[in-house]
């Protein structure tokens, strides 16, 4: 048993720590140093940027686009990118529909999306949850007709379609057998937002920040060559992306950050007129908190010294998403807790609170949705239930 | 990095795996702990035959030489099956300190019968206000002549009442000195005491116990670092055991979800009680992956790296064990309450388990006092 890195992983982690804050602009960099929300168009800037680097797709094979990098190096990657506050990148084209599309899609489908998706000169956004379908996603009826002329016609609805306000396409779980057993009349559809009879709602979240929309569709017809896989074959496909490897499952670069964050908030921060970081109360928590954290590193790290040796993420996914997403969120608990009355602030510029206080009441809210995308904690344990208790 | 066992690991954990179920069912500690020794020199000796009580010594001192990894993975077996014989305070605690502390013919002397398992060792050490510190010792070390007379008193000493030596810490006016006293030596009360868990261990009264110069182990005032790595080691073996405790108690429960009927279906198909499962599971892999790491870095060359990773398994061994310990009684229903039930037995050594060495008060104090300033 080994838990050093290799000198050639450690010589990596340093030149990704050194190009990346060479290569954040200035502006993005002043953003990063106070976990300011970035822009679409800022989130884009840096995709580009990334892919000249060749890191836009760290999860993509060389011969798509990828850098070839094995698990660890990917791992360090997501990690120091995480770390040092960069835009993070839409992960609905890059981590979801490309790899999709490498398994599953045709030559034709693979030669017309995947560039773009790379290159960041198309956005994608997903359409799977509808207000009657959430954790029992199976249940979605957005419906797909045969129109019998090529085209499939779509009428129904798509929510919580994150950043959709911004892509210019969208993939889709839509339904295109209501009499067969729900699973299985599903079918996987790639549609043009720019489609006429898409309509597109944004909705502020509750961290004041613009992410979800809800989607609408409106006799929507999208030709038939946009079906990825086989017709009803849709749900064993979403099923299989989630068994894809997913680096920043569990945050742990997030969190490490968020952690550093809240003990410079405590540093500067008086209580008694002590400095709160040395208040025994206080840094008790916070050390419980570290602690379980370095815990989940080594789950994490233990799963992927599996995966470099080519062993499949299994269900294991499930304990880093439930545990990183509470990590991350009681990370920014404690920070709102060490900034005392500062709590309070929305988006006040300083003086009113120190800049790095600044925005973290809107992340502390909005982060109350890491324990609820991609599949809720309760889902998560219903899987690790079945698929490793054997319950 | 690898987290995969060697060949040569997996042989010594399946050996021990198969060496503790046929030798010492959890069973066993329910007759032992009625006896006044608490466990069975026989088995002492087939441990010995095993080599396992020479296995983290050098080599010059008799030793085979392993890893603490290869230590943690017989005491994981050891926790998973309650095994009673004292190898903690015999090897762990107060072998160590003589191999760490002591010359090549104190180890000749000391350490040699126990690698043989003619005897059990006891490191006698905490006291009524020491409160798992390594430094805040108050038994003192007077010379007398060319030797010492040892005074004070030494509480929940670990095989304390069999040890056929005591590694004994007491201060001077230069520091911690560690000393090696004889079980019969004159001036020593050895008062047995029962411990939560159902093992034996003693309070012991130092009333100017005399030993000669050759006792002394190592230079005089130089113990502290001796004595704050055995604890961490002492920490990362409680740890090791506590794994295979908690992982044994998920095991139980989940066995008992699986086959306990109640509204004529399986209890285990509840979902209230499958995700108080999957929160044991979670639990007992955060345990384990951290203490993965402290076993790694138990042989670590800088006390710092060795002290923050033990402290931050052992906090979590608190949090978590604690945890798993709790809910495993819970989801027993009414026969967990009970005396004839093993998962009761499992429940008090993990609460034995989180105390020693160093509770997740104690540990997270240590972890923060050695974090980066902001």
């Amino acid at each position: 048993m080994d838990l050093s890195f290799t000198p050639d992983q450690i010589a990596f982690r340093a030149e990704a720590r050194e190009w990346i804050a060479s290569a954040l602009p200035p502006p993005l960099a002043a953003k990063a140093a106070i976990d300011a929300p970035f822009e679409m168009p800022e989130v884009m800037e840096w995709h580009r940027i990334l892919y000249k680097r060749g890191w836009a797709a760290p999860n993509w094979p060389k011969e798509y686009g990828g850098p070839g990098f094995d698990a660890t190096r990917r791992a360090i990657l997501a990690e120091e990118l995480e770390q040092a506050g960069a835009p993070e990148l839409s992960p609905f084209g890059i981590i979801m529909v490309g790899p999709l599309l490498i398994q599953y899609g045709t030559d034709a489908q693979r030669k017309r999306f995947l560039p773009p998706i790379l290159s960041g000169d198309e956005v994608w956004c997903q359409g799977y949850s509808e207000p009657g379908a959430g954790s029992d996603l199976a249940a979605l009826q957005l419906r797909a007709a045969d129109d019998g002329a090529g085209h499939f016609v779509l009428n129904g609805q798509k929510t919580w379609t994150t950043y959709a306000q911004y892509a210019d396409w969208i993939f889709c779980l839509v339904r295109t057998d209501s009499k067969a057993k729900k699973q299985e009349g599903i079918s996987f559809l790639l549609v043009d937002m720019k489609t006429p009879g898409v309509t597109v709602k944004p909705m502020l979240t509750i961290g004041g920040t613009p992410a979800f929309c809800d989607t609408f569709f409106e006799d929507v017809r999208v030709p038939k060559e946009n079906l990825v896989g086989p017709l009803n074959g849709g749900w064993t496909m979403a099923k299989a992306l989630l068994g894809h490897e997913r680096t920043a499952i569990a945050a742990i670069g997030s969190s490490t950050r968020a952690i550093q964050k809240v003990k410079r908030i405590a540093a500067d921060t008086l209580k008694d007129g002590r400095v709160l970081l040395h208040d025994p109360v206080f840094r008790n928590r916070l050390t419980r908190l570290e602690i379980r954290l370095r815990a989940l590193r080594m789950v994490y790290y233990r799963a992927l010294a599996g995966a470099q040796l080519g062993r499949a993420p299994g269900p294991e996914s499930s304990l880093l998403k439930i545990c990183g997403a509470e990590i991350l969120q009681q990370s920014f608990e404690l920070a709102m807790e060490a900034m005392g009355l500062d709590s309070l602030s929305w988006f006040n510029p300083p003086p009113v609170v120190p800049p790095i206080e600044q925005f973290v009441p809107s992340r502390y809210s909005y982060l109350r949705a890491t324990t609820i995308y991609g599949g809720t904690n309760e889902v998560q344990k219903n899987i690790i239930a079945k698929a490793i208790l054997g319950l | 990095m690898n987290f995969d066992l060697d060949q040569e690991q997996e042989l010594l954990s399946s050996t021990a795996a198969s060496f503790v179920k046929r030798a010492s069912p959890p069973g066993r500690l329910r007759k032992l702990r009625d006896d006044p020794l608490g466990y069975s020199p026989d088995l002492w000796r087939q441990m010995a035959e095993m080599g396992w009580l020479g296995m983290p010594f050098l080599e010059s001192a008799g030793g085979l030489g392993r890893s603490f990894v290869d230590v943690s993975l017989v005491l994981e077996h050891l926790g998973a099956s309650l095994v009673p014989e004292p190898f903690v305070p015999s090897v762990i605690l107060a072998g160590l300190a003589i191999a760490r502390a002591g010359g090549p013919a104190q180890w000749q002397q000391f350490l040699g019968p126990l690698i043989e398992g003619r005897t059990t060792l006891a490191l006698a050490h905490d006291e009524r206000d020491s409160r798992f510190s390594a430094n805040q010792i108050s038994t003192r070390a007077e010379r007398d002549g060319d030797g010492w007379r040892l005074t004070g008193q030494k509480v929940f000493v670990l095989n304390g009442h069999a040890a056929d030596l005591l590694v004994v810490s007491a201060r001077s006016s230069v520091g911690l000195s560690l000393f090696a006293v004889d079980r019969g030596a004159q001036g020593l009360k050895v008062t047995p005491l029962s411990t939560i868990d159902g093992r034996r261990a003693a309070l012991i009264d130092l009333e100017g116990v005399r030993v000669g110069a050759e006792r002394l182990l190592g230079q005089e005032g130089s113990a502290l670092p001796v004595l704050e790595a055995v604890l961490d080691l002492g920490a990362a073996a409680a740890c090791a055991e506590g794994v295979g405790v908690a992982r044994t108690m998920l095991q139980m429960t989940l066995d008992h979800l699986k086959t306990r009927e109640q509204f004529n279906v399986k209890i285990g198909s509840f979902q209230a009680l499958q995700h108080r499962a999957v929160d044991m599971f979670i639990e007992t892999e955060l345990a384990r992956s951290i203490t993965i790491a402290a076993c790694i870095k138990a042989d670590d060359k800088d006390p710092a790296e060795r002290r923050a990773a033990t402290s931050a398994a052992k906090a979590q061994l608190a949090v978590s064990g604690r945890f798993v310990a709790y809910q495993a009684i819970q989801l027993h229903g009414g026969i967990g309450i009970t005396d004839e039930h093993d998962i009761g037995l499992y429940f008090k050594r993990m609460q034995a388990l989180n105390t020693l060495f160093g509770d997740e008060d104690f540990h997270n104090a240590q972890f923060a006092a050695l974090a980066p300033p902001p």
